[in-house]
């Protein structure tokens, strides 16, 4: 009970911090684009957190369905189509169907061979991208607009911006919570620690996961769209194994226990990474080691180290 | 006499050149226990899994109420009424015992694709979870990490969970393996309650709850049933004693 109230308190204030942060003086555009950086990473983390730490799903390619989310905003802009009217459902159906046919393959498998099906889908999402010449290829696609929402340009409006990243972090965070505490969260979580008890009661784990898998895909392809939107660039590399990896290593860093772990593991990823490169031009040589160690002797992510402290 | 319940036809199991379970039959009644004893490694947990799904036979049959479930996954032969507990415990050490039973109680109660409402408020699942744990007698200790029992409580939620899938056959895998002298007391007495009401296939090492328990007893060695009849026949059977000489003494 009371580690329950100290992790989502603690996420409840950054996120309270991050609600304000533009009235209290840090309006400034350059800490907009960190804030919507951290908060739609933040989102994917918590849709990842919900697949490994809840359905004990580890997929080492999450990046790439949140990729497709993206790759739905450019190539729809190609074509001139910016309304969220038609991008949105798009994105929607592009990432779930993505996320139902390599689920349907990789879920079959288990434990390092999970891991190494989710990596493969995932290169090949990134080596497609790299070769659609005509939105970019390599060198990644400009958008031409930021999504339209019923005609208005207000995805332009900075605050405006700031504030729907907000609304989705939090939705993410609610609606997998709910997930995870419902009948259908139940099956997975007894599944995740042990599956043959669960068949032995009467359930198959295989439509549970595979539906978890599709959900978790849908929404990092809504990040995807705004991450699309908030740099308004899409390039193969926001689907490949680096970006999976970071979002693996947000989501243990805060915490493989809790959703709210994966909203403190990515606000301290992004500001390293950030604030590092400041310090000295070798600061990935820093980075890299500081993120082993943290997960080296933060057994439980920065919120095990929290509950740890405490008791 | 009455239908069999279980019907078990001629299966065979190779592993290699052993035959693990070789032109095995035997039939359990309803509401009878039919215990299945035998030494070590003569293929009694085998011939479970066989009958439960999580092991495909070489050849012959399973038959449950009428119906031939050879070919069943073990979800789908628990959803047709056979129930299982492990002869290693097999429980979710990180759930509440309550949440341990509730999650079988949910696989019997409409669909598990429920995502709004948190399972843990509904009342339906809480209520068939606490009959369940009252019948085993861990009624108080519902709210308890269920990695944190003993190892005779949890052989006695295995029960439990095994109860809330509301079955009509229980095969039970050495189900007083591990337990100390009182909690080995307390599960034959629960054994008892339960038999009027379920069929139970029994396998079970101790000669003294077997014989104290059983309606019939099938004495399986190397992957053979090398007899099968009511307790005093068993009994006084010689290749019995045959099978056990070495293994242990056959209490009288
Ligand atoms: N998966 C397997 N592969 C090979 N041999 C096995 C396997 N499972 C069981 N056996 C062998 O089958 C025999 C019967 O095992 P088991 O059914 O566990 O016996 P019991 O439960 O009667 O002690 C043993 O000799 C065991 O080593
Ligand atoms: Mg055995």
């Amino acid at each position: 009970m009371p580690r329950l109230r100290l992790d989502v308190a603690l996420t409840l204030l950054v996120l309270a911090a991050l609600a304000l942060a533009p009235l209290l003086g840090f309006g400034a555009n350059h800490y907009l684009t960190l804030f919507a950086r951290i908060m739609i990473l933040a989102a994917a983390a918590v849709s990842l957190s919900f697949l490994v730490g809840g359905a004990g799903l580890a997929s080492l390619g999450h990046a790439a369905a949140m990729g497709v989310g993206a790759y739905a905003v450019a190539i729809l802009d190609a074509h001139r189509l910016t309304d969220i009217t038609i991008v949105l459902p798009v994105a929607i159906v592009a990432a779930a169907l993505f996320s139902l046919l390599t689920g349907a393959i990789a879920i079959r498998t288990e434990g390092v061979n999970f891991i190494m099906i989710t990596l493969a889908f995932g290169q090949m999402a990134f080596f497609t991208a790299s070769s659609l010449a005509p939105y970019g290829g390599d060198d990644g696609y400009t958008l031409y607009d930021r999504t339209e929402i019923f005609g208005l340009r207000l995805m332009e409006n900075r605050l405006f911006f700031h504030y729907l990243c907000l609304g989705f972090l939090l939705f993410c965070w609610g609606f997998c919570a709910m997930l995870l505490a419902s009948r259908f969260g139940r099956v997975l979580r007894a599944a995740r620690e042990n599956p043959l008890r669960v068949q032995a009661v009467g359930f198959a784990p295989y439509p549970f996961r595979l539906l978890a898998y599709v959900i978790a895909g849908t929404l990092a392809g809504l990040a995807g769209v705004l991450f699309a939107n908030a740099t308004e660039f899409v390039a193969p590399a926001y689907m490949g194994w680096q970006r999976s990896g970071e979002l693996i290593f947000m989501v243990i860093l805060g915490g493989l226990g809790r959703l709210s772990g994966a909203i403190l593991g990515a606000v301290l990823f992004v500001l390293l990474e950030t604030w590092l490169p400041n310090l000295t031009t070798h600061w990935k040589m820093i980075f890299g080691p500081l993120l082993i160690l943290a997960v080296l002797f933060m057994r439980g992510g920065l919120i095990g180290f929290l509950g740890a402290r405490r008791g | 006499m009455a239908e069999a319940l279980l019907s078990v036809q001629g299966l065979r199991k190779h592993y290699g050149g052993l035959a693990v379970t070789n032109d095995v039959s035997l039939e359990v009644l309803p509401g009878e226990i039919h215990a299945l004893i035998g030494p070590n490694g003569a293929g009694k947990t085998t011939l479970i899994h066989q009958i439960t799904g999580t092991v495909a036979p070489d050849a012959g049959r399973v038959v449950f109420a009428g119906t031939d479930i050879t070919r069943l996954s073990l979800p789908r032969r628990v959803q047709a009424g056979l129930a299982r507990s492990f002869q290693i415990t097999s429980i979710i050490a990180g759930f509440s015992v309550l949440e341990n039973v509730a999650l079988a109680a949910q696989a019997q109660s409409g669909s598990s694709f429920g995502f709004l409402r948190p399972a843990a408020g509904e009342t339906v699942l809480n209520d068939a979870a606490r009959n369940a744990l009252n019948e085993v007698g861990l009624a108080d200790r519902a709210m308890i990490i269920a990695g944190a029992l003993s190892h005779g409580e949890k052989r006695a939620l295995e029960i439990a969970i095994a109860l809330a899938t509301r079955p009509r056959l229980l095969l039970l895998d050495e189900p007083l393996a591990g337990a100390g002298p009182e909690e080995t007391e307390r599960l034959i007495a629960l054994l008892r309650r339960l038999k009027s009401r379920y069929a139970i296939l029994l396998v079970e090492h101790d000669m003294q709850a077997v014989f104290a328990l059983a309606d019939r007893i099938s004495v399986l060695a190397e992957g053979r049933i090398i007899a099968s009849g009511g307790t005093t026949e068993i009994r006084a059977s010689d290749e019995v004693r045959a099978a056990y000489l070495g293994e242990e003494e056959i209490p009288c």
